[in-house]
C-alpha cells in the first residue's frame, strides 16, 4: 500500500488513501501506524525527522522538515519547506 | 539483451529500422512529399512546417534537425524534396546528409516543372532507393551502438512514482552496458540544478547543466509571466507534490542515477556514450524531434493521462503510469507500470521495459508504429518567423 522509490528515502508514497490510525504496510512487510490521514500519492514519514532535517525521496532532498515530523505522519507543504517554494 | 540486430550504416551508426525517408526541405513541399510517400511502400514522410523565413539560431537548429533526421540510423536512404526559393535548400540539405555516406537524392518542384511531375519523378527515385536499402540485412551489434531517448507526456501524479522510476532503472542498465541515454525536457529539470550538477562528469559539464536549467527557468518566467508558477511551483499540480524539487525529480527519475557525460544542444548528436542531457523544451513533440535527430533509434515515453504520439522514423514505446490508463488506452500502451500500484516492484517493471525494448529493437512494432502515429515533425523555434 506504500512504495519506497529509493532505498535512501525517509518517506514512502501512499498507493491508496490511508486513514489516521490505520496500519501502513511496507513492501518488505514492515508495519507502523499512520499518525494522520495520508491521501493516495501523498507521502508518509518512515522515520522521525528532526526539524530542519532533509526529507528524502528519489534518493535526494526534496526540502527540509519545517518542524519535527513523526514516523507515520503525512509529509506535505504544511511540514516541509524548500528554498524554491519560498520564492 | 547484451547485443541487438541492426542495419549497419556507412557512418558507423546502426539502425533498428530500414526506412527510406522522404524529407521536405520546406513546408511548401509537404504535398509532393505526401504524393510520393503514399505511393511507395517502405518510405516514410517527414512532414514539418519550416524551412524558410528564419535566420540565426532557428535556421541553425532547423538545418541541423532536418539534416540529422536524413542521416538518422533508422533511415537507409533519403529523398529530399524542395521548392526552389526557400532558405533551407534541398540541394544543401541533400549534400549535408550525403556526408553520412548513405544514398541521398533531391528534387526541386520549381525546376522540375510543378507538383505532379516532381511527384512522378520522386516516386521512381523512391522505388529505386527502397530497392537498394532492402538488400541490407540485420547484423549483430553491441549496446554501445544503441541510443535511447526518454520522454514523458501527459504526466499524472503517478508518472513520477511508477513509470519514470522504472524507466530510470532501465536507463541505468543501458548505461552500464555501454549504451547512450538522452534525457531532455529542460523545463522539467527546474529546481534540480544542484542535484544534476553533482552528477556531472566534470566541472565544465556541471556548468553547462546549470546554464541550461537557469535559462529554462528564465524562459518559463518570461513566457508565462504570472503563470510561471504553473511549471515552477508545486502547489497547483498537487497530487502530493510538496516542492518543485520533488516534482522535477519525478520527471528526471527517467534518466536514472548515472553520471552525466555531456550536455548537447537541440538535435545535436552526442559525442560520448552514457547519460546525456539535451537542451530541449518540455513540449514532448518538439523535444522528441530533437532526441530523434540526435540519433536515438528508439524512445521510451511515459504517460499518465495517455498520449498516443509516435515519431515517423523512430519507434516510441509507451509506458502507462496506471492500470486505469493502460486499460483505457490499451491500443496505444506497450507497458503497464501501473502494476507497481498492485504490488509489482519498480525493478520488475524495468525488466519488462527492457524486454519490450529488446523486441522492438529487433523489429517487433511498438503500438505507436502499429497505429501509424507518425504525425508531423515538430521543430523547436526560439523566435517568430519573418
Amino acid at each position: 500500500m506504500v512504495i519506497v522509490i529509493n532505498e535512501k528515502d525517509n518517506v514512502a508514497v501512499a498507493l491508496l488513501d490511508i486513514a489516521a490510525g490505520a496500519e501502513v504496510v511496507l513492501p518488505d512487510g514492515g508495519r507502523f501506524e499512520a499518525v494522520n490521514d495520508v491521501p493516495y500519492s501523498h507521502k508518509v514519514a518512515l522515520i522521525d525527522i528532526a526539524e530542519g532535517g532533509p526529507v528524502i525521496k528519489y534518493g535526494e532532498s526534496i526540502g527540509e522538515a519545517a518542524r519535527e515530523i513523526r514516523k507515520g505522519e503525512c509529509v506535505h507543504t504544511h511540514n516541509l519547506k524548500s528554498e524554491e517554494a519560498q520564492r | 539483451m547484451s547485443t541487438f540486430r541492426g542495419y549497419e550504416r556507412p557512418d558507423g551508426s546502426v539502425g533498428i529500422r530500414n526506412h527510406v525517408a522522404v524529407l521536405p526541405s520546406v513546408a511548401c513541399a509537404n504535398g509532393v512529399v505526401g504524393m510520393i510517400a503514399s505511393k511507395v511502400r517502405g518510405t516514410v514522410p517527414l512532414y514539418h512546417g519550416h524551412g524558410c523565413a528564419r535566420a540565426g539560431r532557428d535556421l541553425e537548429l532547423h538545418f541541423r534537425t532536418l539534416s540529422n533526421l536524413g542521416k538518422h540510423p533508422n533511415v537507409g536512404a533519403t529523398l529530399v524534396v524542395g521548392l526552389g526559393c526557400e532558405v533551407i535548400r534541398a540541394e544543401h540539405l541533400a549534400s549535408s546528409i550525403a556526408s553520412s555516406g548513405k544514398p541521398v537524392e533531391y528534387l526541386d518542384i520549381q525546376s522540375e516543372g510543378g507538383s505532379r511531375i516532381t511527384a512522378e519523378k520522386g516516386v521512381a527515385r523512391a522505388i529505386d532507393l527502397v530497392e537498394s536499402v532492402s538488400r541490407q540485412k540485420r547484423k549483430v551489434s553491441g549496446i554501445e551502438n544503441l541510443t535511447v531517448g526518454l520522454e514523458c507526456g501527459g504526466s499524472d501524479a503517478f508518472s513520477g512514482i511508477t513509470a519514470n522510476p522504472s524507466v530510470g532503472i532501465a536507463a541505468d542498465w543501458l548505461v552500464s552496458e555501454g549504451g547512450t541515454v538522452i534525457l531532455t525536457e529542460n523545463t522539467e529539470m527546474i529546481g534540480t540544478s544542484h542535484i544534476l550538477e553533482r552528477r556531472a562528469c566534470n566541472p565544465e559539464v556541471a556548468g553547462q547543466v546549470s546554464s541550461m536549467i537557469s535559462a529554462a527557468e528564465e524562459r518559463a518566467r518570461d513566457i508565462l509571466g504570472p503563470l510561471a508558477s504553473m511549471v515552477i511551483a508545486p502547489g497547483n499540480m498537487d497530487g502530493g507534490m510538496s516542492s518543485i524539487q520533488e516534482k522535477s525529480l519525478g520527471c528526471i527519475a527517467k534518466g536514472g542515477t548515472s553520471i552525466i557525460q555531456q550536455v548537447v544542444d537541440y538535435a545535436e548528436r552526442p559525442a560520448s556514450s552514457g547519460l546525456v542531457l539535451m537542451d530541449a523544451p518540455g513540449y514532448d513533440t518538439e523535444s522528441m524531434a530533437g532526441v530523434a535527430a540526435a540519433g536515438a533509434q528508439v524512445i521510451l515515453f511515459t504517460t499518465g493521462r495517455g498520449n498516443p504520439i509516435g515519431f515517423p522514423v523512430v519507434p516510441v514505446i509507451k509506458i502507462a503510469s496506471t492500470t486505469r490508463l493502460y486499460r483505457a488506452m490499451q491500443d496505444d500502451m506497450d507497458i503497464n507500470a501501473g502494476a507497481v500500484l498492485e504490488g509489482k516492484s519498480l525493478t520488475e517493471i524495468s525488466e519488462e521495459i527492457l524486454s519490450v525494448l529488446a523486441g522492438v529493437i529487433d523489429g517487433e512494432p511498438a503500438r505507436a508504429e502499429l497505429n501509424q502515429q507518425n504525425g508531423i515533425v515538430c521543430l523547436y523555434v526560439t523566435n517568430p518567423s519573418f
